[in-house]
């Protein structure tokens, strides 16, 4: 990973160092309960737990502004959090009750939030991509100089659509900033078995899309690097391609045999790259918190999963008479 | 209190499994994340996580135990401050399931009434002695976008050969020129592309319009438009729209062959959260688009090269639209319900024509739009004709025809004296030969006999 962008050395304020940790930590603590509902049954259908991604999306919102846009891929439960949706609201989707964010009727893969700019949770692979596009053409449009962020995969990276907005989106220079989560597998195919050149962060090159890889496991390297594609942006210099070299530590889903990889090499990267482990030692040894400091943010954190938990299994399920709304928007009144 | 750990579900099918393997014992000592055991369910064998930090106080379920039903407490985990002595009376037992009362469905509102009587809106169009024109469909489109992007900046238009070449039918002629490069955008040739960036573009609150050469070349998109513009509305509680428009010519044209010549009128109709048009006169053209522009909805707009260059008259009006889901009844007659749309309307009206000098009165409807469909205006005339033949140039399994037969069937099945006969396409592939193509295509020749066979006469 010779490209790879390294900022091991921090020059983040403890205050940054503290919100960073709250917000992944957060993350990682709402997917461990969303596996744990699961399990009980709770949620249902496909449920793809973040987990070992979180640095990606929390260095990354510390690079957006109001009015920025952000749109993924169905693992998008990270995003959600750390764009200021509310964990009340996301669990109780993942549950299927009327207090979510799509009023039951989304689930795991599907939800939106028009306030937060959030503009989902998409089920197919790859489709997110012309959508961010599109996304930022409404921007580009209306003369203003917000960004969105298209967050898809390595395994998406490979679909035919994906080029297509590539190249349009350098042609009409839309200020659209494709975040590659690469987390070394689709599904269970690991890179080298899917993809005949694997550094993804040149996909752009035939396009004339700058790119550059990034340690996604450090979230001060991911902010560096995202304040530079968000600039490039904003002054209207079209594309730019974030490839996140990062790593799942769940299934792909919740139903996974984990016979594609080794249980050491999940354990290794683990012990030698958590985003979270990373942070919390740069509290520690730059003296920016306590142990204790640290234990308290933990018990907070605890408490709104929590939280989040009973608000998801208290909210009613949706009124049978949701079946029926939101098919078609209501038209506007014609002129008589 | 002790946590009891859970037989946990690990697909969205399982209900129950074999714990196959412990990898703690009692007394370890465990932390988020750690694998605690090993569950084989009929997909797969699992490795099982622990969720909370604390120490195994108990084992529950000895490995190697079958048929472990989901939610049954296979350990005890003690958490800080907690000892063994604290573990109370924890039985292995599965929660009792909860009964869920099945909803109650309304009826939707895209979906056919049900034994109400047909309340047809018989109103015009436009108001009786207003001035028309003669206009081509062609200039009917053209002017409808016109007007749109006029009234509107959010409106845009975007597609292959739309700017600079002026449309590859013609249809965006000199829309650049008033509208500059900005609003009148020419796409590289990549539908699946720019049918989800106008999506996205709609998301973001503009009013794209997205030009198809031909509708066989959504098939490359049809991805973005269904999965994503049809259901975001729905899968995102309401919360999100997408004022879209998909235009172009669908269906045969003339010898163009297999596979730039098929009618996607029932593909589409299919799709609740769409809105389908599919006009056959200039003056339908002109005013539905202009609906379809206006319109917080996805919809397809299917036109028809043939038709392009037809003239009908169009009203002259500062602001002429036509609403969704009210047909247009072309011709009124007493002895048989003619019902079509778009193109098929020619050999309905043709027909129909040729039916009068037999002495058979023929009432053509015009159904312009497919979703919403205009149920109440046929069944009214079902129920006054008693006879009622459908023409269309679709494949015919699965047609548009085949559903106003079900639905004829289920409103009016008492009015009936024959049965419902349906005109469509043939079930083959478009042939390139001349006299192919033409069997292929149903005709004004069908329609009449038809007629002859559900009039008995």
């Amino acid at each position: 990973m010779a490209a790879q962008k390294k900022a091991s050395k921090s020059n983040a304020s403890a205050e940054d160092l503290k919100a960073y940790y709250y917000d992944m930590l957060l993350i990682r603590r709402f997917e461990e309960k969303a596996g744990q509902l699961y399990g009980m049954g709770l949620i249902g259908g496909f449920c793809h737990l973040y987990i070992g991604q979180e640095a990606i999306v929390v260095g990354l919102e510390a690079t957006a502004e109001e009015g920025d846009k952000r749109i993924t891929t169905y693992r998008d439960h990270g995003h959600m959090l750390a764009c200021g949706m509310t964990p009340d609201g996301v669990m109780a989707e993942l549950t299927g009750r009327e207090d979510g964010y799509s009023r039951g009727k989304g689930g795991s893969m599907h939800m939106f939030s028009k306030e937060k700019d959030f503009y989902g949770g998409h089920g197919i692979v790859g489709a997110n991509v012309p959508l961010g596009a599109g996304l930022a053409f409404s921007d580009k449009y209306r003369g203003n100089d917000r960004v969105t962020f298209t967050y898809f995969g390595d395994g998406a990276s490979n679909q035919g659509q994906v080029f297509e907005t590539f190249n349009m989106a350098a042609l009409w220079a839309l200020p659209v900033i494709f975040v590659i989560e690469n987390n070394n597998y689709a599904m269970g195919t690991s890179q080298k078995r899917s993809t005949s050149a694997p550094e993804l962060y040149k996909r752009g090159e035939a396009f004339g899309i700058p790119g550059e890889a990034v340690d996604g496991m450090d979230v001060l390297a991911v902010k560096e690097a995202g304040e530079k594609a968000v600039a490039h942006c904003r002054a209207g210099k079209g594309p730019y391609i974030l490839e996140m070299k990062t790593y799942r530590y769940r299934g792909h889903s919740m139903s996974d045999p984990a016979k594609y990889r080794t249980r050491e090499e999940v354990q290794k990267i683990r012990e030698e790259k958590d985003c979270i482990e990373h942070v919390r030692d740069l509290l520690l040894t730059g003296k920016h918190a306590t142990e204790d400091d640290l234990k308290a943010i933990d018990k907070d954190i605890k408490k709104i999963v929590n939280a989040s938990a009973e608000f998801a299994k208290d909210s009613p399920e949706p009124d049978p008479a949701e079946l029926w709304t939101d098919v078609y928007a209501d038209a506007v009144p014609q002129k008589a | 209190m002790t946590t009891e750990i859970l037989m946990p579900a690990l697909s969205p099918t399982m209900e129950e499994g074999t714990l196959a393997k412990w990898l703690v014992k009692e007394g370890d000592t465990v932390s988020s994340g750690d694998i605690i055991a090993e569950i084989e369910t009929d997909k797969a064998t699992m490795e099982f996580e622990a969720v909370d930090e604390g120490t195994i106080g108990k084992i529950l379920i000895e490995e190697g135990t079958e048929g472990v039903k989901v939610n049954t407490a296979i350990a005890v985990l003690l958490e800080e401050g907690e000892s063994a002595d604290d573990i109370g009376d924890a039985k292995a037992k599965a929660p009792e399931p909860e009964v869920k009362e099945a909803p109650k469905p309304d009826a939707p509102k895209s979906a056919p009434a049900k034994a109400a009587a047909p309340q047809p809106d018989r109103s015009p169009d436009w108001p009786e002695g207003t001035e028309t024109k003669q206009q081509t469909v062609r200039e009917a489109l053209n002017a409808a976008m016109a007007e749109e992007m006029r009234a509107d900046d959010d409106v845009f238009i975007m597609g292959e050969e739309v700017a600079e070449y002026q449309g590859a039918y013609k249809i965006t002629q000199n829309l650049l020129e008033e509208f500059g490069a900005r609003r009148v955008i020419d796409t590289p040739i990549t539908e699946h592309g720019f049918a989800g960036i106008g999506v996205g573009a709609a998301f973001g609150g503009l009013k794209p319009i997205v030009e198809f050469m031909t509708w066989n070349f959504a098939m490359q998109a049809i991805d973005q438009i269904i999965n994503s513009a049809a259901k975001t509305l729905y899968m995102s509680g309401g919360q999100m729209g997408c004022p879209i428009v998909f235009r172009g010519p669908n269906g045969a044209a003339a010898r163009v062959a297999a596979q730039h010549s098929q009618d996607y009128a029932a593909w589409y109709a299919h799709i609740p959260g769409l809105k389908v048009v599919q006009p056959y006169s200039a003056s339908d053209a002109k005013g539905l688009l202009k609906s379809a522009i206006r319109d917080p909805n996805p919809v397809i707009f299917l036109e028809n090269e043939i038709l392009y260059g037809k003239s009908f008259d169009v009203p002259v009006m500062d602001d002429f639209t036509v609403p969704f889901g009210k047909a247009r009844i072309w011709r009124e007659g007493e002895d048989v319900t003619i019902v079509s749309f778009g193109i098929g309307m020619t050999y309905a009206l043709e027909a129909a024509e040729k039916l009068a000098e037999d002495g058979i009165s023929a009432e053509v409807i015009d159904l312009r739009t497919l979703r919403p469909i205009d149920y109440d205006t046929l069944i009214a005339s079902v129920q006054k004709t008693n006879r009622c033949v459908t023409v269309e140039e679709g494949f015919p399994v699965a047609s548009i025809g085949n559903h106003l037969s079900a639905v004829i069937m289920e409103r009016a099945f008492d009015y009936l004296d024959a049965p419902v006969i349906n005109c469509l396409g043939k079930d083959v592939p478009m042939p390139y030969a001349a006299n192919l193509e033409k069997l292929a295509l149903t005709s004004t020749q069908e329609v009449l006999d038809a007629v002859h066979k559900v009039t008995y006469r």
